[in-house]
């Protein structure tokens, strides 16, 4: 019966937002809630389980991922960052004062996921040079308060600080 | 707009904060994701639930066997409805003043009987829900399926089998009202139009599921219960209620709520099981509902069919409006506000902005074995929008008259008010001439329209759709209290002045995200003269804040707002009385501004508040005699005067329709509404933006779809689709001010808005795009097909 226990735990190291962090993991568990469950990152939420709605994306060795699209053995050497880790480095300040200044944000939900999908269309903030450029980057992040409008504001005006070197621009505007 | 007692309008007050667009201070902790959500919250020896829900629309439980499910790995127990009905009482949807409102017994766990796909029928709870889950596999259950009532047409037909067999029909409310004489007017009209709109059954959505953490502890007597809810002072007397506990025995708290929209203000069966399964484990037990279980089993709204008639004379004054309306609510009415109210609500808003005198509306509710409905954002608001603007449109158009115009014509003026709606509802103010008006001058009307005419000739085919509206806000008792329901209309703030002279204000409205916390930290700041960074809010706990009914009906601002302005006057007023026998000036010369008393006429600093605080609390021996500070105080708020603030506003939409495939791109968005004071632009705003894209999506999108059977065909985001940042516009905001005189701050709500006019703006936009095609589409969501289906091509 062990062999085909669900519950059977694999062992996994990973970088964890700039930590090595060891796990047993189920085979079955998927990353969102291993990152909640064994880390207590409840900054990584889930909406859907089933990869539609956003809320849970992270970075998995750059890139943005559905933690809940994944499982937490695949997580064994790769390097995981959340929006915890990210708002500890400071790398989306900027991003997270333009959305405070811009109210572009209600109940927080699709927060964490929406600030990892920008930061990463942010690497690029070229990327980033049309509202219509931004709404198909957060286009798969979903967020039933806002309207995206304000979202796809506090976005551009990141992106355009960070064209034109400001990027303390929106920490300014916020104090 | 009430002088404050420093001789000051708020608005002047040298440190108001109402008015002004200040970032919310509790937004910072879920931008860095600290929000601490219901499944965030960390308990020891946590059991999680999981249920066994109905896979038939209708069916007799004819055996249960939860053996082999007990033992599975970390099982705690398996309960089914029989064993939890022992702990929990059933309850029965209905309310005094609908009169004849029927519904039937609903347990928290279905016992003999199953009525919708997704009722809850047995629990497990286990160390993990995954375990938990596993064991619902081993639960071996037979039914008897018994027959579904799906259509809503033929549910009170007399060969259709009643629901619930002692209520002997499926007819769960019926209400008909007849105003001035409408055969008449429509005898004399110059132009009837009709036509019959179908709005698909849609749901909430919220992000964050459903989910409750209900913890007893056997040593104090003390249920706590975490709920992602907005109405926490409601859910602990339900609780107290229907689980015989005491109400110091039960404390609800609803700290953050990843979206409610209305959606979590009803009693769910799921909810109060996983609380009497608390109580019967004595121990924690934690829901939190999958997004399936949330498509199945969060209440449903909008399944309505309404067929309507509308009178015109030849200059195109509307003269008399006919409807019948017909909605299906599922098994049950929805305790304890009742799935009554939506179509309550259309009667009594269809038509609402316009002037006509000859109104008769039938509306009729019946049972059906779908998911239950109730209450979901702008209840009834826009199917009684797309009803009027619908035919106001269509009206127009055989006129030969442009659809603003018609508007402009018909509406109730401004210079009206107060005055009654037809439907014998009371308008304390309202701005339709200015809101309209305003509007055209927003969007450019004229000049939209010489680009529509322009791109028509190249075979592009825009379309431009208004809809006027108004809205409904701050209800007082007359909402649910004079029915018998035990949700509190009135709300409460106490606020209390702490040694270092900041304030902590607890406040019984509730925060969802709509910035509540934010604006009362406004009102507060402003109301004692605190600087807003020394003001600290607390919502969402029974044992922490006033008694008071939380968040519904866009009552946050307009309601619990007017509470915190006068908790913070009466504060000030203590603060300067001390302050005058400290300093030995008379207190009306005085004033707190800025964290300091000050010299009222000349600003000049006396004394910081630090300073008072450092006196009052640690040396009150050095008090002259006599003085006693009263540092803390309360005040609670609900309007007298009008049953309800009405709102009101007009959208309009631009949009493009792709006349090969039926794809409808939205190109623009406007809004311009009247909630009274605006109290921080930037929240009114993107609450109105959100709206917008929540009427959009029922629209264009979202649709819960069953079978004939009674099965429902999507339950996931991936196929029932919701608005997403791709395909919506840009949306232009704009506000014209009527305060209400039924309170000093003159708020009223604005939650309801943009999901009242949405669907009509864009829904008339796509039927003044198809014109040229003499193509028409009545049938929300109006998916692709539905366009092509218009145009003749399927």
């Amino acid at each position: 019966m062990a062999s085909e226990c669900p519950d059977r735990a694999h062992a996994v190291a990973f970088t964890l937002n700039g930590e090595t962090v060891r796990a047993h993991v189920p085979a079955r568990m998927h990353l969102g809630d291993l990152l909640r469950q064994s880390f207590g990152l409840t900054g990584v939420h889930l909406g859907c389980e089933h990869g539609v709605c956003g809320a849970c994306t992270i970075l998995v060795d750059g890139r943005a991922v559905r933690s809940c699209l994944m499982l937490g053995v695949q997580a064994d050497g790769a390097t995981v960052e959340t929006v915890e880790g990210l708002t500890e480095s400071g790398r989306i300040r900027d991003l997270q004062d333009a959305f405070h200044v811009r109210n572009a944000l209600q109940c927080g939900y699709c927060t964490p996921g929406m600030l990892v999908t920008a930061a990463e269309l942010l690497d690029d903030a070229d990327a980033a040079a049309s509202r219509e450029a931004i709404r198909a980057a957060i286009a798969g992040n979903y967020c039933r308060c806002t309207g995206y409008h304000a979202i796809v504001d506090a976005i551009a005006s990141t992106a355009e600080a960070r064209r034109q070197g400001r990027p303390n621009a929106g920490r300014e505007a916020a104090e | 707009m009430s002088a404050d007692p420093g001789g000051l309008t708020f608005l002047d007050r040298p440190n108001s904060y109402i008015g002004r667009s200040v970032p919310r201070p509790n937004a910072r902790r879920l931008l860095e994701g600290r929000g601490v959500y219901v499944d965030d919250v960390a308990v020891a020896r946590l059991g999680h639930v999981a249920f066994l829900r109905s896979p038939h629309a209708h069916a007799r439980i004819v055996a249960l066997d939860t053996a082999d499910a007990k033992a599975m790995p970390g099982v705690i127990a398996v309960v089914t409805g029989a064993e939890l009905a022992e702990v929990c009482t059933p309850w029965v949807g209905v309310l005094g003043h609908f009169k004849g409102l029927r519904s039937a017994p609903q347990h928290a766990l279905a016992i003999d009987r199953v009525t919708w796909v997704g009722e809850p029928f047995c629990a497990v709870v286990a160390h993990s829900r995954a375990e938990a889950e596993d064991a619902l596999a081993a639960i071996m259950v037979e039914f008897d399926p018994l027959p579904a009532v799906v259509d809503m047409e033929t549910a009170l037909d007399p060969a259709t089998p009643a629901i619930h067999a002692e209520l002997g029909d499926n007819l769960a409310f019926e209400r008909v009202l007849d105003v001035g004489d409408v055969d008449a007017a429509f005898r004399d009209a110059a132009l009837v139009v009709e036509e019959t709109f179908q709005f698909g059954r849609h749901t909430g959505v919220c992000l964050e599921p459903r989910a409750i953490l209900a913890d007893w502890a056997a040593a104090d007597g003390m249920l706590t219960v975490h709920h992602s809810f907005q109405a926490p002072h409601m859910m602990q007397d339900i609780l107290c209620k229907h689980l015989s506990l005491a109400e110091g025995a039960v404390r609800v708290i609803c700290k953050d709520v990843g979206g409610s929209f209305g959606i979590k203000v009803h009693i769910y069966p799921d909810e109060m099981a996983t609380c009497a399964l608390a109580l019967m484990l004595k121990r924690p037990v934690k829901f939190v509902a999958d997004r399936l279980e949330s498509f199945q089993s969060d209440i449903h709204a909008r399944d309505h069919r309404v067929t309507a008639r509308m009178a015109f004379s030849a200059e195109g004054d509307i003269l008399a409006l006919d409807m019948d309306d017909l909605t299906g609510i599922g098994p049950y009415s929805v305790y304890p506000r009742t799935s009554a109210v939506e179509a309550n609500q259309v009667v009594n808003l269809t038509g609402g902005p316009y002037r006509h005198q000859h109104y008769r509306a039938r509306a009729r509710v019946v049972l059906q074995n779908k998911a239950p409905t109730c209450q979901y954002r702008a209840v009834g608001h826009p199917i009684a929008t797309m009803v009027a603007e619908g035919l106001v449109d269509l009206g127009a158009a055989r006129l030969g008259l442009d659809p603003l115009a018609v508007r402009e014509r018909n509406v109730i003026p401004d210079d009206a008010y107060p005055c009654a709606g037809v439907s014998g509802i009371k308008l304390e103010k309202l701005s339709h001439q200015a809101a309209l008006a305003k509007l055209k001058a927003m969007m450019d009307y004229d000049g939209l329209r010489a680009e529509q005419a322009n791109l028509r000739q190249r075979g592009i085919h825009r379309g431009i759709g208004l809809a006027a509206f108004i809205e409904i806000t701050n209800p007082s008792a007359a909402f649910y209290g004079v029915g018998g329901a035990r949700i509190s209309s009135q709300d409460g703030c106490t606020i209390r002045l702490d040694p270092q002279g900041g304030v902590v204000a607890s406040v019984s409205v509730t925060e969802q995200g709509q910035g509540t916390e934010g604006i009362i930290a406004q009102i507060v700041a402003t109301a004692t003269g605190v600087p807003m960074d020394k003001v600290r809010v607390i919502s969402g706990d029974t044992q922490a804040t006033p008694y008071g009914g939380g968040t519904w009906a866009s009552r946050g601002a307009g309601i619990g707002g007017e509470a915190a302005w006068q908790a913070g006057k009466a504060l000030r007023g203590n603060v300067l009385a001390v302050a005058g026998a400290i300093l030995q000036a008379d207190p009306g010369s005085l004033d707190v501004r800025d964290g300091a008393v000050v010299d009222a006429g000349t600003g000049t600093e006396r004394m910081p508040l630090a300073e008072l605080g450092r006196i009052v609390y640690f040396r009150p021996d050095t008090l002259p005699p006599g003085v006693q500070p009263e540092f803390v105080a309360t005040r609670h708020y609900v309007p007298k005067d009008y049953p309800f603030a009405f709102t009101n506003g007009v959208q309009a939409s631009y949009v493009e329709v792709d006349t090969e495939t039926g794809f409808v791109r939205l190109l623009k968005h406007w809004c311009v509404e009247d909630c009274g004071t605006v109290l921080n632009p930037l929240l009114v705003d993107e609450q109105i933006r959100g709206g917008i894209v929540q009427g959009i999506g029922g629209a264009l999108f979202e649709h819960c779809l069953y079978d004939s059977e009674g099965q429902l065909l999507n339950g996931s985001m991936a196929d029932y689709l919701v608005p997403m940042a791709g395909e919506m516009p840009d949306i232009a905001v704009a506000h014209v001010v009527s305060a209400t005189a039924s309170s000093e701050i003159g708020a009223k709500g604005a939650g309801e808005a943009g999901t009242a006019g949405a669907p009509a703006a864009v829904v008339n936009a796509i039927n003044d795009a198809l014109r040229p095609f003499e193509a028409r589409v009545s049938r929300q969501p109006v998916t692709p097909e539905v366009v092509l289906e218009a145009l003749g091509l399927i």
